[in-house]
């Protein structure tokens, strides 16, 4: 039972990162956007929060906790926005293949955060390759109130950090924006056929940059979670991995709604760590971890077959659009 | 063109006109394009010249010379800079076909990594079993074959049932990393995270003229040829580019769209695993999940870059591993960290990305426009 319930834990802590990625995606590419420089915005969030949250914790003030939440989030918010921004002028603005342009933004986003994460690394002189922001850490950390009172309830649904929770609220707003409101109607409208938004008098231009910057900010939390809660405040390089693509894969498991991204996120957190909660010889941990791409292959195949019109990803995906080139 | 900026014009009247307009270029003389991306490349040099000034302090002009001795200071670094070049080349090339048929193929690190892999595969279960010269060939025969099957299959899907292929094959370069993992583990009990030459000990090529790097070079060469000429010059190059201009009147001509995807993937793909091929049974003898090293993506920015043409391609593909080994040898000189070339090459991406916008469009200023009007 102990170990069910630990197991639905880190699937919980390790599938978040992931939900905060995807909703981001999930915005993002409702205005036409296909952003793969999202796992790039993911690192340049993560190491963002841990510069500040860095000088933060070094300035020789005393800490206290509300300071230590505000100072990497709003750092990371604003690397990643800046990410993002660069993403939407070159491919909005300038109308650069969105592919290329995202493929450049991952490699400059993981490099930067390597680069600044290594640097960082070497200015603290430990002996240790990594970072530790465990004061600030706790505060992210800190579990809801009654989470110890509570037994299996308390430990399943409130002994995480808040961003946790922070994470399904933001998919559930988004998933009721998108779909209840004008807003949302104006951004799907834009991401189906931009002509005949624009030609309704919709502002093309404003939402593409709109939902690409807020689907970064979104993401780049994703990176601040993985480090300030995840690994206890710990930046190591190259740690975060693969996540940033899949998050990318949960987009499509989720067949473009955050809400369902909810419970993808958690199961695919749950197949990543997966093997090591049941017996398994070493050599067969790859092939589990090989399973939410498998699934996600198997998922974009079926909603290719099937052509339901609500789970097809957004028809002008990818595209640029000009107004003159009609 | 004329029309629309009539319209414009005609619409807005009275009210001012917008402070920019931005109108198509048609026919773009070769010397401004190459202006402008000279221009382009030479801001993105200084910008990355004063970025490594402020990190290391040294002055703009040791720096650009560290960046050449790395790349280019002695016979082993060029050599080993050809070696970078001509791979990147190599999966440049096989990514260029699908592109000009608009076929996004994001998956060609997926389809090199299965190429080296069933390559290390022949070299570790047949290895000593049967003569080495025919083990070579079964390799090769392997490489090709996985790559080739890494992109057939998201072409089928693509060609049937319109799949999106962007995302399909990004989520087999993961299955590939994968699956190479599992061969990691079973080949090597110790759990470490490369397998080497002491593992794949059979199947080597003997060295060309006692030149480790030779083959791969001539291989390349000899592609690079082979891709100008066949899409310059072949029906299917022409097929390729009719389909991708539009496959509307691709159908209308006659021309079996399914039946062109499904080719040039998997020509595509087989390129790729000949990459593969060359990583892992010619030069390093061994393979990891980093065998490609990101070069599947690369490849897709030099081939875009370069306008999908192969002879251009040995150009950008030389600017950006030259960036490369430049950084690096500037991040070993000065202690930083090795990810500075990573971002020194995001920061030339970005400009070479971004003044294609100068070359396809021109920006009219306002006051521009109205001294047109009245001479």
């Amino acid at each position: 039972m102990d170990i069910i319930i630990t197991f639905i834990q880190r699937a919980i802590m390790q599938g978040t990162p992931l939900l905060f990625g995807s909703t981001g995606e999930i915005i993002t590419e409702k205005s036409g956007n296909l952003n793969l420089g999202i796992p790039g915005i993911m690192y340049i969030g993560g190491i963002s929060g841990v510069i500040g949250g860095f000088f933060y914790q070094n300035s020789g003030v005393r800490l206290n906790s509300f300071l230590a939440i505000l100072i990497p989030t709003a750092c990371a918010l604003l690397g990643s926005a800046l990410a993002s921004l660069l993403y939407c002028f070159l491919t909005v603005t300038l109308r650069a293949n969105q592919n290329v342009t995202g493929l450049a933004l991952t490699t400059f986003g993981v490099g930067f955060g390597n680069f600044f994460g290594g640097s960082l690394i070497r200015l603290v002189n430990s002996d240790t390759p990594s970072i530790s922001l465990v004061t600030l850490s706790k505060a992210f950390r800190k579990p809801l109130p009654f989470a110890e009172d509570l037994g299996v309830f308390g430990e399943l649904f409130l002994s995480y950090g808040f961003m946790v929770y922070l994470a399904v609220i933001i998919a559930i707003a988004a998933g009721v924006i998108l779909t209840k409101t004008r807003l949302g109607l104006n951004l799907r409208a834009v991401g189906e056929n931009p002509a005949t938004a624009d030609a309704a008098g919709i502002n093309v231009t404003a939402y593409k940059y709109g939902a690409t910057v807020i689907g970064g900010m979104i993401a780049g939390l994703g990176g601040l979670y993985y480090v300030m809660d995840y690994s206890n405040g710990g930046w190591e390089n190259n740690a975060f991995g693969d996540r940033g693509w899949l998050a990318i894969a949960l987009v499509i498991f989720a067949v473009w709604k955050p809400i369902i991204g909810i419970i993808g996120s958690y199961l695919f957190g749950g197949l990543y760590i997966l093997y090591n909660y049941i017996n398994v010889s070493m050599s067969v941990q790859p092939l589990i971890q090989m399973l939410p791409y498998v699934v996600t292959i198997i998922v974009l195949i079926l909603i290719s077959i099937r052509k339901k019109r609500e789970t097809q990803p957004p028809a002008s995906l990818g595209q640029p659009y000009f107004r003159e080139e009609r | 063109m004329n029309d629309v900026k009539k319209s414009e014009v005609g619409k807005h009247g009275q009210k001012r006109e917008p402070l920019i307009h931005i109108t198509k270029r048609v026919g773009v003389p070769i010397w401004k394009s190459i202006m402008i991306r000279a221009i382009a490349i030479g801001a993105a040099l200084v910008v990355c010249g004063v970025l490594t000034m402020l990190f290391t302090g040294d002055n703009p002009l040791s720096i650009y010379a560290s960046f050449f001795v790395g790349a280019f200071g002695d016979p082993q670094k060029i050599w080993f800079t050809m070696q970078n070049l001509v791979i990147l080349l190599g999966i440049a090339l096989a990514v260029t076909p699908a592109f000009k048929m608009k076929f996004w193929n994001t998956g060609a690190e997926g389809q090199v990594l299965a190429g080296g892999l069933a390559t290390a595969m022949c070299m570790f279960w047949l290895g000593g079993k049967i003569p080495d010269w025919f083990l070579i060939i079964v390799m090769l025969t392997a490489g090709v074959a996985a790559g080739m099957l890494w992109g057939i299959l998201p072409a089928v899907f693509k060609a049937k049932w319109n799949t999106n292929e962007t995302l399909f094959t990004l989520m087999m370069n993961y299955v590939a990393i994968q699956l190479i993992e599992w061969f990691l583990k079973i080949a090597d009990k110790t759990g470490s995270n490369t397998v080497g030459p002491t593992v794949l000990k059979y199947g080597w090529l003997p060295d060309l003229f006692g030149q480790k790097y030779l083959f791969n070079i001539i291989v390349v060469a000899a592609l690079t040829v082979f891709i100008y000429i066949y899409l310059k010059y072949s029906k299917h190059g022409y097929e390729i580019s009719v389909v991708g201009e539009s496959e509307k009147t691709a159908r209308y001509i006659g021309i079996n769209v399914p039946k062109v995807i499904i080719r040039t993937m998997a020509l595509s793909g087989a390129i790729c695993g000949l990459m593969g091929f060359l990583l892992v049974g010619v030069t390093s003898h061994s393979i990891s999940a980093d065998t490609a090293g990101g070069r599947g993506f690369t490849a897709i920015m030099v081939s875009w870059l370069a306008q999908f043409n192969p002879i251009f391609m040995v150009l950008t593909s030389l600017l950006l591993v030259f960036l490369g080994r430049g950084a690096e040898e500037v991040s070993t000189k000065f202690d930083l960290n090795q990810s500075f070339s990573d971002i020194v090459t995001g920061i030339i991406l970005f400009f070479i990305i971004g003044c294609e916008f100068f070359i396809r469009y021109k920006v009219n200023f306002r006051g521009h426009h109205e001294k047109k009007e009245n001479n």
